[in-house]
């Protein structure tokens, strides 16, 4: 018998196994008789002659070969999910092996290392233009699930792997070499061990929204905000085979389904959300949160399949010579060329060469596109009723308030700074040189009328008006009772058994007592609304972009009702009210999260808002105030729409914070996941109410996900506080004038920009 | 304490091996009984405690149902039923938990009543000092001695160690309830100590309590 027969008999054996593993299940296509012949002619191979084996394995190639093409064909979205997690499909490890020339790991090896499922390498890539070879070094950061290793923690990254992927950007971008993402994660490891799933995340997003090279990613699995925190890129490519989603399938199903932990979530719902998530590489290129698909062999890219590992190097340098031809002003001809290639036709050969170093304008233009691009992102996907007379209105206004306020804050306040510069500078100098001529006779004088001492007092006096000056006045007017207060009850505090604290009048509580219990402090929660009459100067609020709603984006079954109920029970349209306001007479813009909306969720009209509400800030020089009154994360019914948010807000974010505005978020009862993980993360200056739960991934999930329980406090604001996640924690009473100190302190001289 | 008590000790505990705990109103208030008598009942569960108990009652003041759990596991018993659907005053007593005390618990309540407890007096870390961890490691357990104005432990801190000397009997470190880099609470013990002419006796205690006790 030749190993070739044999071969063949385990390719097909591993075929039909593949097949049975996607379809879960032996009844289609009779697979299950199909992998009887194939055990049965594998125990008769050395009785049987090798003419009637050939026959066999001919016979049963071509009906696997049938079988694979018909399955291909009525693809299912959580059939796409089974390919992506089998164990056949090809991981980093492939990629780094076939794709590129050569390559180091770095922040350690194999199990050797920070992370194992976040694998660095910095790598050579080479293409062959008119017969000479050309060598690129690039920075390959990306998920490793590993061949059934169980120490890559099936591509989950802990919080210190995303650290480590951000370390190695930074030194591309000091070598001034492009970053290559490869994304091969179901999601995040939940953790809150320092740096923090969610904190971590964010930093990257941060840091990438400006990050000066080329990046191209490139997804397989995309899970999440696990994905966002290597998959923020100037191009953004798809397997065909791959998927990309809000939530794992399981995950909204569980949450649809309203399925009790440890119970096993039905088939059938879970094929629905699948569907319904729009996660295949088909639903995501016309929601536009991808650029192109990487087309992948008949039911998926598996280890062995090198034509598609070379097809594969092809688009990546075809990907990044597009970024790069995008910064460069003389591109014309090299861009058209590679636009036509027909690569298959030219057997994935080059041929021109582009040098992929960047010039300091260069990179000025990779971020003003990264930036435009990510502007883009889910716009479209929400209702924006205005008429023609308020667009004009609006655009005049814009220009109106750009042209004055660049000239009070930029032009008139940055030559008075000079001006003012100059004067000191004089003044010091002169102040030195007149005390040199003068400190004789001064001396002299002293000695004689001993005036020191009444100096002192002076000066002393004159410290002392200045600190009183500085003092606010708590006058909070006539005061919003919450409507919670209007009834006759009592309620215990959670924490009366620990503290011994006596049951509250619910008219008590709510009214006088805000919210708070007089023995523990423990905050219950309020009303938005509460916020809104008590937080900000009175008549100081001014709602802007109020007539942008959330719609049902990617035709979720039944969420246009549930979008309906909370618009009646509501009033609004959304879950963020972005505005203008006051406190203690210090202007600044607001966006608020609030919780009666979808649980403060955000899709793509929270996210189009919180932009807006951050060019406002920028234009208008004010600072940024982010209030959380609750959030619960991306939301999921708006799939990858609502996941591209993360980013979108983060390099908005960035962009108001570099132009030198003053970025301040204040978390209050529940806040966990991808705003976290992203726009309220990345903030310098993150303070939280007390009694409020920050995090990345609610107790259920992180139970799921690690196998492991976590104590009840684990989300606390004190624990975030201990872990560095937030700098302080507020108590509600005296938000007012913590947050009035924060804006005097953080924001100083440059309260209305640096 | 003589032999002749400690015998009387073991046989109550053989007799009655459970501990009645009493659940009393801990303020006033409608009760509605979810528990019946005899009935067993769960303590709080999970790695800290976190999971309430089986739900005993729920007592309704000003429209404030405060749900009730057990606090331990045990046997319902004396359930005063005539008080369900009443509003009862605070410290009402409504029921026993008869919780089946452990080995553990028992050889625990002996030794505590013969034992001389030395007791955390700060909130702190406690390690023994080098001469006696020397002799805990090289001389068999329970033969290391201490006498009045030696010192005993090392309180740690805030960074600072400070020794503390013992004032009791002379006597053998019989049990060790604190570890090393652990903080211990305030008023918690730390060391049970035995004096020497007991050891024996305590010793043979512990051994049948160990063997027999079901």
């Amino acid at each position: 018998m030749t190993p070739e027969i044999n071969k063949r008999l385990s390719q097909i054996e591993l075929n039909v196994q593949y097949l049975l593993d996607i379809k879960e299940g032996a009844e289609w296509g009779n697979l299950g008789d199909l992998m009887e012949k194939v055990r049965r002619l594998k125990e008769e191979i050395y009785d049987r002659p090798e003419g009637s084996i050939e026959a066999d394995l001919a016979a049963m190639e071509e009906t696997v070969s049938f079988l694979e093409d018909r399955a291909e064909k009525s693809l299912t979205p959580d059939e796409i999910v089974r390919i992506v997690r089998n164990p056949q499909r090809i991981t980093l490890q492939n990629i780094l092996e076939n794709v590129y020339d050569s390559y180091t790991e770095l922040g350690g090896m194999e199990d050797c290392n920070i992370d194992p499922s976040m694998v660095v390498a910095k790598a050579t890539i080479s293409r062959r233009v008119k017969g000479h070879v050309y060598v690129h070094q690039v920075m390959v950061i990306g998920h490793e699930k590993g061949h059934g290793e169980e120490y890559r923690n099936g591509g989950c990254t802990r919080p210190w792997g995303n650290e480590k992927a951000l370390r190695y950007m930074e030194v591309a971008e000091t070598e001034g070499i492009p970053i290559h993402f490869y994304v091969f994660t179901p999601g995040a490891f939940p953790i809150e061990d320092y740096p923090g799933a969610a904190q971590q995340i964010a930093r990257n997003l941060y840091a990438l929204a400006k990050l000066r090279v080329p990046i191209v990613s490139l997804i397989s699995e995309g899970g999440s905000g696990g994905a966002e925190a290597v998959g923020m890129s100037d191009i953004r490519l798809m397997l065909s085979h791959g998927y990309y989603s809000v939530i794992s399938p399981e995950g909204a199903a569980a949450i649809e389904g309203k399925i009790k932990e440890g119970e096993k979530v039905p088939k059938d719902l879970l094929t629905f959300c699948a569907e319904q998530l729009s996660i295949t590489a088909q639903d995501n290129l016309p929601l536009k949160t991808i650029d192109r698909i990487v087309q992948e062999p008949v039911l998926g890219a598996r280890r062995d399949d090198f034509a598609f590992l070379r097809q594969l190097r092809y688009e990546m340098i075809r990907a990044t010579d597009e970024v790069v031809l995008k910064t460069k002003s003389f591109r014309t001809f090299r861009a058209y060329a590679i636009k036509q290639e027909k690569a298959a036709e030219r057997n994935y050969e080059f041929d021109i060469y582009i040098r992929w170093e960047l010039t300091e304008g260069e990179e000025e233009r990779l971020l003003r596109l990264r930036s435009l691009k990510y502007r883009k992102m889910g716009q479209g996907f929400y209702n924006e009723s205005v008429t023609w007379p308020d667009k004009v209105f609006k655009k005049t206004e814009d220009a109106v308030l750009k042209s004055y306020y660049g000239l009070r804050y930029g032009l008139i306040r940055h030559h008075h700074k000079q001006v003012k510069k100059v004067i000191e500078e004089v003044s010091g100098e002169g102040t030195v040189f007149l005390r040199k001529i003068s400190s004789p006779l001064i001396s002299a004088y002293d000695f004689i009328a001993n005036s020191a001492a009444k100096k002192q007092l002076r000066i002393m006096a004159a410290s002392s008006t200045t600190s009183g000056a500085e003092e606010v006045t708590e006058e909070w007017g006539d005061t919003y009772v919450s409507p919670l207060a209007n009834e006759d009850r009592t309620v215990s505090c959670p924490n009366a058994r620990q503290y011994g604290c006596l049951d509250l009048w619910v008219p008590d509580l709510y009214g006088e007592f805000c919210g708070v219990c007089q023995n523990c402090g423990h905050h219950f929660p309020l009303e938005y609304q509460w916020y809104l009459q008590n937080l900000f100067d009175r008549g100081s609020i001014h709602e802007f972009n109020g007539h942008i709603g959330s719609i049902n984006a990617i035709g979720y079954q039944g969420f246009e009702n549930k979008i309906r109920r909370d618009v009646i029970k509501t009033g609004r349209t959304s879950a963020m009210i972005t505005s203008h306001a006051r406190v203690e007479g210090i202007s600044l813009i607001v966006a608020m999260l609030f919780n009666d909306f979808r649980n403060g969720t955000v899709g793509a009209a929270e996210g189009d808002k919180f932009v807006r509400a951050c060019e406002k800030a920028r234009i208008m020089r004010r600072p940024f105030l982010a209030y959380v009154h609750a959030t619960g994360g991306i939301r999921i019914q708006e799939g990858t729409v609502g996941v591209v948010q993360m980013p979108k807000c983060t390099m908005a974010v960035r962009e108001y914070i570099d132009s030198g505005g003053l970025y301040i978020v204040v978390y209050d009862n529940n806040s966990y996941a991808g705003p976290v993980a992203s726009f309220l993360g990345c903030s310098p200056y993150q303070f939280a109410i007390r009694s409020s739960k920050i995090g990345f991934a609610g107790p259920r999930v992180i139970r799921e996900t690690t196998g492991e329980d976590i104590p009840p406090d684990y989300h606390s604001a004190q624990k975030a506080l201990a872990r560095g996640h937030v700098q302080g924690i507020w108590d509600r009473r005296e938000f007012r004038y913590n947050l009035y100190k924060c804006l005097l302190t953080m924001g100083g001289s440059n309260l209305y920009y640096r | 304490m003589s032999e002749i008590d400690l015998d009387r000790l073991i046989i109550h505990y053989r007799e009655d091996p459970y501990e009645d705990f009493v659940v009393e109103t801990p303020n006033t208030g409608w009760v509605r009984f979810t528990a019946d008598d005899g009935m067993k009942v769960e303590g709080p569960r999970g790695t800290w405690q976190h999971i309430p108990g089986t739900l005993l009652y729920v007592l309704e003041r000003e429209r404030n149902r405060i749900p009730i759990h057990a606090h331990i596991n045990g046997t319902i018993s004396e359930l005063q039923v005539d008080l369900n659907g009443q509003f009862v005053e605070a410290n009402t007593y409504l029921m026993s938990i008869r919780h089946p005390m452990t080995k553990d618990e028992v050889i625990n309540k002996i030794l505590k009543q013969v034992l001389i407890t030395f007791n955390a007096p700060e909130r702190a870390k406690y390690f023994f000092p080098p001469e006696i961890t020397y002799k805990l490691e090289k001389k068999k357990h329970g033969t290391v001695l201490v006498r009045p104005g030696e010192e005993i432990l090392i309180m740690s801190l805030m960074k600072r160690d400070t020794p503390l000397i013992y004032n009791g009997e002379p006597g053998i470190i019989h049990t060790v309830y604190f570890q090393p880099n652990i903080t211990v609470n305030q008023g918690e013990p730390l060391l049970g100590i035995c004096p020497p002419g007991k050891l024996n006796y305590i010793r043979k205690i512990v051994q049948k309590i160990q063997n027999e006790w079901a």
